[in-house]
């Protein structure tokens, strides 16, 4: 039986514009298991993106209960959830979000910066993560001379480099083209579907064709989790 | 632009320090230990003393003087007179002269003859430092200046290697008093045997009121002319404070700038597990690093006024005191951190901003 990895109860978040509230998350009940792969998917202003920053505790719900590992982040300082997330969260932004002035192994070397790891640890694990993702040719290309599915490769290795306990994937395909995101999407169904690692993977996603390398689809409308699909895994 | 900025405000910053330096230089590196200059009592220095020559005896020969290989008390008493003289640019300005005898080099040991020859007793003659033969007219070997009432020749051109005699003219001491119809001293200079002896010279001197005079370690003596630069030193901090606070908002500037263009990578760095104190920690170290580019910039600009020479008055003695700028390595060290802390200030808060900022502001 898979270990049960996030679970959300009754979580809501709201925001003022104004005088206005808006509730952007209404009631979320969700589970999450051990080697899960669930896109959320949905319309612009869903809540999608808000939901993904309240697991990653980034972002706080206005309302309800949410434990990951079985810890109460809500109750943790700023400080302990930046050290909770170095650990325990691998985080690919839609914009790759990677540092212009570092090269791909910079990059990637940045999360093991903030472990006790020695140079040669570090650089054994980049390069592992670099493996990977199908780019040890490219450890000393700066992002500007990686192609767009390149540099979410390398996000993607970034976010994998510490192994952590879940990815969080807020659009990774969204700026690229069929095939690059085609690429990415096979990366992370490769670290999910792979024996060997079996990551937890949580992604949010406008794109069908990147939701339907996921095991579970939920459907996020106007806050509230209003459909689940569970696509039945290859044996 | 901000490290140019910096960099301006540190060679300003170092010149007013190297010029301070000179000028303190110029006075404290004169003067020997274990001598005393005697001047009339409540008189500053020897410009405004006079005392009889029957008193020149009476020190000279007191217990705890140092002889010479000849047996004679090593003592020279000076007359000191200040005169008006063109400049090479043609504006006026005082020069001291000093009537001296030659029996008294070797209590100044510091000047040396570089052109000609010293002075001959009884004529008259005078031996100019170089330092002034280069800024003033007629101040050459073998020109003829006017002053008091004679004209007088230069025969010699001597080198103080920096020190307070470089801004004088010297000359016989009979011919400055028959010239000036002024038959007294300014100042004695002596040698004592000792530290002892000094202390007990000064005391001794000190206590006798029938001849009211003070006699002062030659180098505390020159040390105290020093307040000459006073004015200066307080004016070029004051000037390198203001100046500062530009340059750290100059800094401040950038820095926002940088951050604001970098939350993105703020962001990153924060949902990789970076903590805040990171952030601010690696703000303040550019900022810090952009002062010290500015720093480097700004010592290397200040760099080639080492050496150079100039003048400004001598507020105790009213006559012009020549100087060197000099840059030593404590006052470029002192304007590398000068500049640090400019760059810490300008990138302080800044840096603050870019760590307190809610992260999941910075994501959205």
């Amino acid at each position: 039986m898979s270990e049960l990895r996030i679970e959300m109860k009754g979580l809501t978040k709201k925001f003022r514009r104004d005088s206005v509230e808006i509730s952007v998350l209404r009631g979320i009940n969700l589970q999450v298991f051990e080697g899960d792969f669930i896109s959320l998917m949905g319309p612009s202003g869903s809540g999608k993106s808000t939901l993904l920053n309240i697991i990653a505790g980034i972002d706080r719900p206005s309302d309800g209960e949410i434990r990951v590992l079985d810890t109460d982040i809500l109750s943790m300082s700023e400080d302990e959830l930046a050290t909770w997330r170095n650990r325990h969260v691998g985080f690919v932004f839609q914009h790759f979000n990677l540092i212009p002035v570092l090269t791909a192994f910079g990059n990637i070397e940045l999360p093991l910066l903030l472990t006790p790891l020695s140079r040669k640890e570090r650089r054994e694990h980049v390069m592992k993560a670099l493996e990977l993702v199908g780019l040890t040719d490219r450890a000393d290309h700066y992002p500007r001379q990686l192609s767009g599915g390149q540099e979410q490769r390398v996000s993607i290795a970034r976010a994998i480099v510490t192994d952590p306990t879940f990815i969080l994937a807020d659009e990774p395909t969204g700026d690229l083209d069929a095939d690059s995101a085609q690429e990415v999407m096979k990366v992370l169904a490769g670290l999910n579907g792979d024996e060997h690692f079996r990551k937890t993977i949580i992604l949010v996603t406008h794109d069908p064709r990147a939701a339907a390398y996921a095991s579970t689809r939920h459907y996020l409308d106007k806050g509230v989790l209003v459909q689940r699909d569970r696509v039945p895994m290859p044996s | 632009m901000a490290v140019l900025g910096i960099g301006f405000t540190v060679a300003i910053f170092v010149t007013m320090m190297a010029l301070v330096q000179g000028l303190d230089s110029t006075f404290v590196d004169t003067g020997q230990k274990n001598q005393l200059v005697v001047i009339r009592q409540g008189s500053q220095n020897e410009v405004n003393s006079y005392f009889t020559r029957e008193l020149f005896n009476t020190v000279k020969f007191l217990p705890g003087v140092a002889k010479g290989a000849d047996g004679e008390p090593l003592v020279v008493g000076d007359n000191v007179v200040i005169i008006n003289h063109e400049r090479l640019t043609g504006q006026p300005s005082n020069v001291m002269v000093r009537g001296s005898a030659l029996a008294g080099l070797p209590l100044r040991p510091e000047v040396k003859l570089v052109k000609g020859r010293w002075f001959n007793p009884g004529l008259r003659e005078i031996c100019v430092s170089r330092s002034l033969s280069l800024r003033f007219r007629n101040m050459g070997l073998e020109d003829t200046i006017h002053f008091a009432r004679s004209n007088w020749k230069v025969v010699g051109i001597f080198e103080a290697g920096g020190t307070a005699y470089d801004s004088e003219v010297w000359a016989d001491y009979g011919e400055i008093c028959q010239d000036w119809d002024r038959p007294s001293y300014s100042s004695i200079l002596l040698r004592t045997e000792n530290e002892a002896a000094a202390e007990d010279i000064r005391k001794r001197i000190a206590d006798d009121r029938r001849i009211n005079l003070q006699a002062i370690p030659q180098k505390k003596y020159y040390a105290d002319q020093t307040s000459t630069s006073g004015g200066i030193k307080a004016l070029g901090y004051f000037i390198a404070v203001i100046m500062g606070i530009g340059a750290s908002f100059a800094a401040m500037n950038m820095m926002y700038g940088a951050v604001m263009t970098r939350f993105k990578e703020v962001a990153t760095l924060r949902a990789i597990g970076f903590r805040r104190r990171n952030i601010l920690g690696s703000f303040v170290a550019e900022s810090v690093m952009l002062g010290l580019a500015g720093g480097i910039l700004g010592c290397l600009m200040a760099l080639p006024l080492h050496g150079i020479s100039s003048a400004t008055a001598n507020f105790q003695t009213f006559s012009e005191v020549l100087f060197n700028f000099r840059i030593t390595p404590a006052i470029l060290l002192r304007g590398l951190i000068y500049s640090a802390v400019v760059g810490l200030l300008g990138g302080y808060l800044p840096a603050r901003r870019a760590a307190r900022a809610k992260l999941i502001d910075i994501m959205r």
